[in-house]
């Protein structure tokens, strides 16, 4: 299975992707948990290439999920590549129906996210994760097996999908932050 | 032993902490717990000392506060009673559109379920309003508390999570 990951590209998905407006708290999307999609579904097949499109314009852009174009649904775009904190990375691509088979090694580490530009948060996230997904377009079921920024962008996009944002995880009152430094 | 508690707020500027702590340290009085921070540009202490008299450290802040920008309260208190927390630690995150009562409410419910607020921030950054509490529950209440606050964040139309404080002993 992991071999459909890495043969993956978003060209696979045979649409040319949009840009499409990120949405920010509160608007209410955002905490609706997303429904499952059938990944074959050419209206899934597009926001999968819309999601990309918009993660590639979009700077610092690790993870996009559907929620945050305003489309509740669970659907995301991942691209830890650039990011200097990663380690393992599986490249550029779009997951359906996400769910977390294994976590451990949980690490606390401060996140930020497009819908919550103002603001950073500490959150722990498991260091090292397995996630179950299917993949828009094929369909092919895929297991990944990851660690370190990966793992922790995949937490956040899944949390996404079930209308959660890092801001309901945070460690405690003081954990917080107005962000400085935006990229 | 006196045991004052003392506010300080007014617009931030540089030295507040120095010139407070000073004047502070100036007349004896010894600083156990505070908490500074900086609040839309509005510096606040809030800080429990021992030592001096109300008198004395209100004649030592007088200088700090002279230009009529730092505004100090000072008062006697009774010393600290010792009361172990009975309580289970938990975490509750609010987070919505921003409007009147947020804060009321929803630590209306917490009180009304026998849940004592340790610690919260708020903050409002655009049209988002964010709360942040940790909590001490009695034991066996957080499942009808987090059924409460459901509740009441909808009416509110905010999002609310309760969840377990992690605390790792080290």
């Amino acid at each position: 299975m992991s071999d459909a990951l890495a043969d993956w590209k978003p060209d696979v998905l045979g649409v040319a992707g949009r840009v499409l407006p990120v949405v920010t708290a509160p608007d209410p999307v955002l905490g609706r948990p997303g429904a499952e999609v059938d990944p074959m579904d050419p209206e899934v097949v597009q926001l999968a290439a819309d999601l990309v499109a918009t993660m590639r314009v979009s700077p610092g852009c690790v993870g996009l999920a559907a929620p945050q174009v305003g489309v509740s649904a669970q659907v995301f775009s991942l691209d830890v590549t650039q990011h200097p904190k990663t380690a393992t990375t599986h490249g550029t691509f779009v997951l359906c129906n996400a769910r977390v088979v294994e976590a451990s090694r949980w690490r606390p580490g401060r996140e930020g996210c497009m819908s919550v530009p103002d603001l950073t948060g500490d959150v722990k996230r498991a260091g090292r994760l397995v996630v179950e997904a299917v993949l828009p377009g094929t369909g092919e079921a895929v297991r990944i097996a990851t660690d370190a920024f990966e793992a922790r962008a995949l937490q956040h996009e899944i949390d996404h999908c079930a209308g959660k944002l890092f801001l309901d995880r945070v460690a405690g009152a003081h954990a917080v932050y107005q962000r400085k430094v935006y990229l | 032993m006196n045991e004052l508690a003392i506010t300080v707020i007014g617009p931030d500027r540089t030295g507040i902490v120095a010139d407070v702590a000073g004047a502070l340290a100036g007349v004896g009085a010894n600083l156990t717990d505070s908490t500074m921070t900086r609040l839309r540009g509005h510096f606040a202490m809030t800080l429990i000392c021992t030592g001096p008299t109300v008198e004395a450290v209100e004649k030592a802040l007088e200088p700090v506060s002279a230009d009529g920008g730092l505004l100090a309260t000072v008062r006697s208190v009774p010393p600290e009673a010792d009361t172990e927390p009975v309580g289970e630690p938990y975490l509750l995150s609010v987070h919505g559109a921003d409007r009147l009562g947020i804060v009321a409410a929803v630590t209306r419910v917490v009180a009304a379920g026998g849940g004592n607020i340790t610690d919260l921030t708020t903050r409002l950054t655009g049209p988002l309003y964010v709360l942040v509490a940790e909590v001490d529950l009695p034991p066996g209440v957080a499942d009808d508390l987090a059924t409460a606050l459901a509740v009441a964040a909808d009416e509110l139309g905010v999002d609310v999570t309760l969840r377990p404080a992690e605390s790792d002993v080290l």
